[in-house]
């Protein structure tokens, strides 16, 4: 009885004592690079679009085949695009549990970079054989304090994707439209005559807004970082918006922006005819807007007569490694091929569509204009005339490297915008709503 | 060893150590360090001291007051709808009314959504109420007339979606506790009152209530608690944690925001503290109200 009783209490021990030791397990300080034993590293990375990780994994093949003594084995892991970046959040906060290169969105990147130690390891050197050709605005938006802690993916410069086949039923010729007061008389005309949408009013992203303000010449943000999103040019940014929709040039959308699914939907059907929109939208159309093969045509962003830039690169992802990874110094160098490379920058549009960082590629028409490309073959017109037409004028917005610049699209995405284009409320009225707002959440 | 071991004095508390220690481990350790953090920046590997100033502008947050009121009217409205309706559900199933073996059936089926993920059901519930007129309330609303409805994009339609998807997932949990409380009343208050010729209705109003109480007591206190700590549910059901105008933001959803999405933990536990202080006041206040501390008075 009594020995019994003495077993079971040792078991009951036993388990404690092991369910603690389980709980506190793995945290035991920097781990040594993980090697197989074939000599290759396993890399894992997350991301946030499927799309992306396909062009990853073509990536680590080429690298493997460039570096045999330096092999790699990418493990690739999608996750939805908040929960990868909360995820992400909680592990650069706790230390562990981190993947050893990731994929960052760029209105999340700053979140990651606060402070004076940012978890994430300095690519600078890395970055240094590449540099020379890639364009440096998109470096900037990925840095901070001179070091840069992410590499882009693309420029992600502004387009109008017109529905030709639409607009020719109404009479409408897209190659007329220039200015947005252009845009805004077509929008108008094409909709008396049919009764349907031209344009989009996002209310769940910020895009077209910073566009039109960086084409006026403003900013959400002075010189000091004093948030100024009720200033001059963002007001008449959306109160140009604000007549588009009373004109009924642009209207809301099902889904809140034109990169949702219920808006993949409502644009392959017909209901919405122009889509201004960074130019990776391309590959949305070819994935997810099958019936609108042959129908579309790109077509340069439209402007403001005598503004101050042409066109903006808009969204972006940069990707980075965490400090806490042990394959570091690997993932570095492999991230900077992937990214960087010439190499990689054809893969950037030939897997996905994107227009590539590294300019040298825009001019390569053995590559732009290669007729087997799937993204040729669904446009009417080619990306890269449209691109380089207004190569000379993308301009760039500084607000988005500000490190507030997260609260502020997030109060835009989920309140001013709807405030404007849903409830109709004055551009003025509703951002000096949101200057005080943002004024106390950011504490300025 | 062996006489501490055999202590009559101290075997409950050995017994009980087990719960001690998670409850310190897992809950008093955490708000302890919460409370610290809101008086803190905290940032990577770095925390700094600021005094109120998170509360301050916990104070004067636009935001956050929003996510009070939704947090306190989707709380009322919860208990509004999850009282009353579980207990005639109970007292259908709990009467000699019907086939017994249909009201197994039923039972069981009423407890199905509670053992379904909130996360399925969530994704479930955004495509019953997605904004296309082939989405099924929409439907619904054109059978009977109106529609199609934004459901998720106008704030009261928005709410109704909500509120359903609580109804669906609690209304069987609830069911089971008034179902119990029911059974536990002796059958010879109703044989009593139906000799002195009391009505089915008087008898649910004059016995069935009043011998319910600690239930209905136990149920309101853990619906204020959930209505206020409601999270997920909104999470999935606008896929995500950013709704039109913040229609959807509850307080666990700013918390979330500040803190996870945005890094400002120590925003976030300041959040956190004001929230447990409501909880606890409301409870605390309702308890001591409904006579739940007092010493029996039988």
């Amino acid at each position: 009885m009594t020995t019994q009783r003495t077993k079971m209490s040792a078991l009951v021990a036993g388990l404690a004592v092991a369910s603690l030791a389980a709980c506190s397990g793995g945290g035991s300080g920097e781990a040594a690079p993980t090697q197989n034993s074939d000599g290759s590293t396993n890399l894992s990375m997350w991301t946030f679009a499927d799309v992306h990780a396909a062009y990853y994994e073509e990536m680590a093949d080429q690298w493997n085949d460039a570096n045999p003594e330096q092999e790699i084995r990418l493990d690739v892991t999608v996750y939805p695009y908040e929960d990868m970046h909360n995820k992400l959040q909680l592990a650069v906060n706790s230390g562990e549990g981190l993947p050893d290169v990731v994929d960052i969105e760029v209105n999340k990147f700053a979140s990651f970079v606060k402070g004076s130690t940012p978890p994430l390891v300095d690519l600078t050197e890395a970055a240094a054989p590449y540099a020379d050709d890639v364009v440096q605005a998109r470096l900037d938006l990925y840095s901070k304090d001179g070091k840069v802690y992410g590499f882009p993916t693309h420029v992600g410069a502004f387009v109008a994707f017109y529905n030709t086949e639409l607009l020719e039923g109404a009479g409408i010729d897209y190659t007329t439209i220039e200015t947005w007061d252009d845009f805004r008389e077509a929008g108008a005309e094409y909709n008396a005559a049919t009764d349907k949408a031209f344009g989009v009013a996002s209310t769940g992203v910020n895009f077209v807004e910073p566009l039109i303000t960086a084409q006026l010449g403003g900013e959400f943000f002075d010189a000091e970082g004093n948030l100024q999103v009720n200033s001059p040019e963002v007001v008449e940014a959306l109160s140009m918006e604000q007549e588009m929709q009373d004109a009924g040039a642009i209207s809301t959308i099902p889904g809140g922006s034109p990169d949702s699914e219920e808006a993949f939907g409502a644009i392959n059907n017909g209901d919405y005819a122009a889509i201004v929109y960074p130019a990776w939208y391309t590959s949305r159309f070819v994935d997810y807007m099958p019936d609108l093969e042959g129908n579309v045509a790109i077509a340069p962003a439209p402007v403001i007569e005598g503004g101050a830039a042409q066109t903006i690169g808009g969204g972006g992802t940069g990707a980075s490694v965490p400090v806490a990874s042990p394959n570091r110094d690997l993932a570095s160098d492999w991230l900077a091929f992937a990214k960087l490379s010439p190499e990689a920058n054809v893969a950037v549009w030939e897997v996905l569509g994107f227009d590539p960082v590294n300019m040298a590629v825009w001019e390569d028409e053995a590559v732009t204009m290669n007729p087997d490309n799937k993204f040729n073959q669904y446009f009417q017109t080619n990306l890269f005339d449209v691109l380089n037409e207004v190569k000379g004028g993308i301009g760039h917005l500084d607000s988005f490297t500000d490190p507030n610049w997260p609260s502020v699209d997030n109060t835009f995405r989920t309140v001013t915008l709807n405030e404007i284009f849903e409830n109709g409320v004055p551009a003025q009225d509703a951002l000096d709503q949101t200057q005080s707002d943002l004024q106390n959440e950011l504490g300025q | 060893m062996r006489q501490i071991l055999y202590s009559k004095r101290l075997a409950p508390y050995l017994f009980i150590l087990p719960f001690l220690v998670t409850l310190a481990v897992f809950w008093i350790v955490p708000i302890g360090r919460s409370f610290v953090m809101s008086f803190q920046e905290v940032l990577y590997g770095q925390a700094t001291f600021i005094g109120t100033d998170n509360y301050e502008r916990l104070w004067r947050d636009r935001v956050f007051w929003q996510a009070l009121y939704n947090s306190m009217r989707y709380m009322i409205l919860t208990i509004v709808l999850l009282v009353p309706i579980p207990m005639v559900l109970a007292a259908v199933v709990n009467s000699k009314l019907g086939n017994p073996r249909v009201k197994a059936f039923f039972k069981a089926s009423l407890f199905v959504p509670a053992l379904t993920s909130v996360v399925v059901a969530g994704i479930v519930f955004r495509l019953i109420f997605a904004e296309s007129d082939s989405a099924m309330m929409n439907q619904v609303a054109e059978f009977f007339g109106f529609g199609p409805v934004r459901w998720l994009r106008e704030d009261i339609t928005g709410l109704v979606a909500l509120l359903a998807l609580a109804l669906w997932r609690w209304s069987g949990v609830n069911t089971m506790y008034f179902l119990a409380g029911m059974q536990s009343i002796p059958t010879e208050y109703y044989e009593a009152a139906s000799i002195d010729g009391a009505s089915k209705f008087q008898q649910f109003l004059h016995i069935t209530i009043p011998n319910l109480k600690p239930t209905i007591v136990y149920v309101v206190t853990i619906s204020v608690y959930g209505g206020l700590a409601m999270f997920l549910e909104s999470f999935m059901l606008y896929a995500g944690n950013s709704s039109p105008n913040n229609q959807g933001l509850t307080v666990i959803g700013y918390l979330y925001r500040k803190g996870i999405e945005e890094n400002d933990l120590g925003f976030a536990s300041a959040v956190g503290v004001v929230l447990l202080v409501i909880v606890m006041t409301i409870n605390l206040t309702y308890l001591i109200a409904s006579g739940t501390f007092k010493k029996e008075a039988a």
